[in-house]
């Protein structure tokens, strides 16, 4: 296999206060021609500065200070080294972008917003060719078309703005590929995006590495993903490379501690449910904490904690002058379910299917426009969205909420302790010394130390920032916790922490989730019950069990198979749900999905309800559809 | 963000160093030379304006009759002796040139001043002439039309002008930060006429404003009270930029998770307005104080150069200029802008410490 490009004993340092930090220590990495070669690691292993010093665009205070990157031509032979070129000269600026191409996670910052797509593609070719405005131009629309953008001509004068996710990442690839690179960098590129965008953006990958018989350096922390797409892995950890070999071998027979705990940590659409899973900490000391199922008891005997009823959530788009208002989105519409007493209810859907705003009307942090939803506390059942101020204060100390973003969910400016204390001090606990107390109890629980207490949030890492959520989210020992995409923003093996603590605080206290995630392998793991919603309407609600080995919808079926197996024998099967999106003002009934639906022939029917098919399994469709 | 050495996977215990956001923040502005330069600038003239009495040489008001505007006297080291350890001014000789009307000053170099510390309850001073003996005089920076010493009445008027700009910010600063938050927070109709009012105020010619309001003021308030006039007069333009600063964070603000979660635990308006939103925008208040001070001074010393600002008896920056009105003084006793130098001291050196500032609360800053 011919080497295309090299890298020996690289190391590039961050220059801090604090002494050099070293990202990257002492990296060796060959990509072979024609190959792909998956970078893996948590977030601070090093695996994007290590494809940033191949480009030279290592930011300051970073330096390269030692090792040899070199480019090799087709015979094999040393061509240029990278690592004695000037970063801002000629020859680097020729290389980049022509020979080695780039594509990132957020294909809304890497794209400008003042320009329209097509200005941004032919700048990016002329700049590498001496092709004429036209024949650039023509060049564009082919790529675009080639990366499986409808209508490419007309989406050539679009803004990025106009664009869902998909189709921008689509457009950065036809920007990368335009000069046809040998080298494809590809950090993250479908992290931002939702499983079923995903699945058909990896899929162009692969298929356009095939075509342009190109290499790619595919940077990911999702071992998914690496075993859909990856001919070799690299395993990355602390700037330094713990593990490499063909993907089949690495899944099969891992070697070093860390990979095993990687792969141990997942949890997986075909693994044990509700099991512990193992985390870093666990596999390096030789412990196996998997297998011990946490056992919670689901109260089938007591009436439902939370029952939600035909609940609405509108928003009015685009408020004209005279206060007219032309369309309006359905973010939840006539969303029905119960929640028992110690269950966890998944609620799984792509952004924007509404399934946060379900949780928000629960806690009314947003006003449903109509429908019903009963709160019990002991005997009592209580309406929540008719709930005045006292009653509602009352209802939310057996409520709390867990967010996603463990960065913006503390506030920087307060201690762990007062952001724990917090609902105690509203809930009207005035004595210092007891708030205090609780607070600590709580944070012990969550597996922080009691000297964490008068820290500041930007001294924690995520999964400790998460930690410090959950705890205030616990501190009032409610019923019912809204966890909303509690493990999305957290790196693989403390998610598997994160969900082993959600596990034993739930079993432990006999809580009650609404598990929030797009997530369908989280949500597989730790969920009794699934849900999943499509554009606002609730389309299939099952057993997780049932979900899972029997999905009826075609929404529920299309995502599972987007879903990226961590196993590279398994190959992806994916049901197509299409490159555009549809139009969320006027969603459509997610039975055209149907191959043979009556409503996609142009049939008048009764419109699509949620009924029970079999036992406790409910699907939303047309009554000819069963 | 602060730099760990090494970032272990698991959220095991971690050992690195701890930096409060204070800490972060100091360290940052100190590695900005200028504004470490402004600050301690700042904190000077402060400290002379704080204790004006005993720095300067002679009262605000203090004439040393018949020596009427008389240029700097030059301290020395070197007199026709020998070396002095004690520096010393030659005493002024003064001749009056009946034929062009003018006074001519010249050094009497055969009597020497020693400028001691600690004279009369001063913190320097000379000796009190012998009875007999033509005046002795120390005016390091000239004397006024009135034979007033310059220095003295530029620490005495530092008093007035530098406590305005903090004065007139704190007022600023209480008004902003409620309407600004209030306007931010609650959107809707209440944002609406807010900026609209604040457009309104802004929209109008400052100096002409200020005029028409001072011009309304009663000429027979005593000094303290035309002194909070004033300073009322300047903060009521001065609110809307810090208004706006504060109202365009806390819209950024409002929507983050933690104040969800604060809403979630039933924390009212207030609540979250003080205990969430208004500290989180506190570092750019800062900055925008400090910045927007030297506008307030300029705007006294605008006033006060005019004449309706602080009034005669009293001394600011502003009135020690009113001397500099006329071409014909200027020409011939240049040293009647000194207060003007220091303006332009006081306004350049809030100036790199509010840049300073601004680069060290910027979490992106290096």
């Amino acid at each position: 296999m011919l080497p295309l490009v090299t890298i020996t004993g690289l190391k590039t340092y961050f220059k801090t206060d604090e002494g050099n930090v070293p990202a990257v220590d002492g990296v060796d990495l060959v990509i072979p021609r024609g190959k792909t070669v998956a970078l893996v690691g948590e977030s601070g292993s090093g695996k994007s500065v290590t494809a940033f010093s191949a480009i030279r665009l290592v930011a300051e205070p970073g330096k390269i200070v030692a090792g040899r990157i070199s480019l090799h031509d087709e015979q094999g032979n040393v061509e240029s080294v990278l690592t004695d070129l000037d970063p801002c000269g000629k020859v680097i600026r020729r290389i980049r972008g022509k020979r080695i191409a780039m594509i990132f996670q957020e294909p809304m910052t890497s794209l400008s917003p003042v320009h329209t797509v097509g200005a941004q593609i032919v700048e990016a070719i002329r700049l590498h060719t001496d092709m004429t405005r036209r024949q650039a131009r023509e060049h564009a629309v082919a790529m675009m078309a080639r990366m499986g953008i409808p209508n490419a001509d007309q989406r050539f004068k679009s803004y990025p703005h106009e664009m869902s996710g998909g189709l921008r990442q689509r457009v950065m690839i036809a920007m990368a590929l335009s000069c046809r690179p040998e080298l494809l960098i590809a950090d993250e590129p479908t992290t931002a995006l939702d499983v079923t965008i995903q699945a058909q953006i990896l899929e162009l990958l692969a298929d356009l590495k095939r075509d342009y018989r190109m290499s790619m350096l595919f940077i990911t922390h999702d071992l998914g993903v690496v075993a859909q797409i990856a001919d070799e892995v690299v395993v990355m950890y602390q700037g330094r490379i713990v593990e490499r070999g063909a993907v089949r071998d690495i899944y099969a027979r891992p070697q070093h501690d860390y990979t095993k705990a990687l792969l141990a940590s997942v949890p997986s659409i075909t693994s044990q449910r509700r099991r512990r899973l193992s985390t870093v900490a666990d596999v390096t000391a030789g412990l196996s904490a998997a297998d011990a199922a946490v056992q919670h008891t689901v109260r089938t005997d007591l009436p439902p904690l939370l029952s939600v009823r035909n609940l609405r959530k509108h928003f009015p788009l685009r408020k004209g002058f005279w206060g007219n208002v032309p369309a309006t989105i359905k973010a939840v519409d006539d969303v029905s379910f119960e929640l028992l007493q110690g269950q966890c209810l998944g609620l799984v859907g792509e952004s924007g299917s509404g399934k946060t705003t379900v949780g928000h009307c629960i806690l009314r942090a947003q006003q449903a426009t109509s429908g019903e939803i009963r709160f019990r506390i002991g005997q009592d059942e209580h309406d929540v969205i008719a709930a005045d101020r006292g009653r509602l204060r009352m209802l939310r100390r057996h409520m709390g909420i867990i967010f996603q973003d463990p960065y913006s969910s503390l506030d920087p400016r307060m201690t762990v302790q007062d952001i724990v204390g917090e609902p105690l001090a509203l809930a009207g606990i005035s004595n210092r010394g007891e708030r205090l107390d609780r607070v600590r109890e709580m944070i012990v629980r969550v597996g922080l130390e009691p000297e964490h207490l008068v820290r500041f949030p930007h001294a924690f890492s995520g999964g400790q920032r998460q930690r410090i959520g959950i705890a205030r989210a616990l501190v009032l020992k409610p019923s019912f916790v809204m966890a909303d995409e509690p493990v999305s923003a957290l790196d693989v093996s403390v998610r598997a922490q994160a969900l082993n603590l959600l596990q034993d605080l739930q079993a432990e206290m006999g809580l009650s989730y609404l598990f929030v995630s797009h997530d369908l392998s989280v949500v597989r793991h730790i969920a009794d019950c699934v849900a999943v919603m499509y554009f606002g309407r609730l389309v299939e609600l099952a057993d997780a069990e049932e979900l899972f080995t029997n999905p009826l919808h075609p929404y529920t079926k299309a995502l599972l198979s987007a879903v990226p197996a961590p196993d590279p024998g398994s190959p992806m099967r994916r049901i197509d749900l299409g490159v555009e999106p549809p139009d969320p003002t006027n969603p459509p009934c997610a039975c055209n999905l149907f191959r043979d639906c009556p409503a996609d022939r142009g049939e008048s029917i009764a419109p699509a309800v949620l009924r029970e098919v079999s036992a406790g399994h409910f699907l939303r469709c047309h009554e000819q559809n069963i | 963000m602060i730099f760990r050495r090494r970032k272990p996977a698991a959220d095991a215990r971690e050992t690195f160093k701890v930096l409060t956001y204070r800490q972060l923040m100091w360290r940052r502005f100190k590695r900005h030379k200028l504004a470490m330069a402004g600050a301690i600038m700042l904190v000077v003239l402060y400290t002379l304006a704080l204790l004006a009495d005993f720095v300067a040489p002679y009262g605000p008001t203090q004439r040393v009759p018949g020596y009427i505007s008389a240029p700097p006297q030059r301290i020395h080291m070197w007199g026709p002796d020998g070396f002095h350890l004690r520096p010393f001014v030659y005493a002024l000789d003064l001749k009056v040139d009946t034929g062009g009307f003018q006074r001519i000053y010249s050094e009497n170099t055969s009597r020497m001043l020693p400028i001691r510390g600690l004279v009369g309850g001063h913190l320097f001073g000379i000796d009190p002439a012998a009875p007999g003996e033509p005046a002795a005089t120390l005016f390091l920076c000239g004397s006024d039309r009135l034979g007033r010493d310059m220095l003295s009445r530029v620490v005495h008027g530092a008093r007035v002008t530098l406590s305005i700009g903090l004065v007139g910010m704190s007022l600023s600063f209480v008004l902003g930060c409620v309407l600004g938050s209030v306007s931010g927070y609650y959107g809707g109709v209440v944002d609406t006429i807010i900026q609209r009012v604040i457009e309104f105020i802004v929209s109008i010619p400052t100096l002409p404003l200020w005029m028409a309001l001072s011009a309304a003021l009663p000429a027979g308030w005593p000094m303290y009270q035309r002194y909070f006039g004033i300073t009322l007069i300047l903060s009521l333009v001065g609110w809307c930029g810090l208004a706006r600063v504060v109202r365009g964070q806390i819209l950024q603000l409002r929507d983050q998770d933690f104040v969800t979660a604060a809403r979630c635990a039933s924390a009212s308006d207030r609540w979250i307005i003080f205990r969430h939103l208004l500290p989180s925008t506190m570092s750019y208040l800062i900055v925008s104080i400090t910045l927007a001070i030297p506008g307030m001074i300029l705007g006294e010393t605008a006033l006060s150069f005019l004449g309706l600002g602080i009034q005669a008896p009293a001394v600011s920056w502003g009135t020690l200029l009113q001397d500099a009105q006329n071409i014909r003084t200027l020409a011939n006793q240049p040293w009647v802008l000194i207060p003007g130098a220091f303006v332009v001291l006081t306004v350049i050196s809030f100036n790199f410490v509010g840049d300073g500032l601004r680069d060290a609360v910027d979490p992106h800053g290096k």
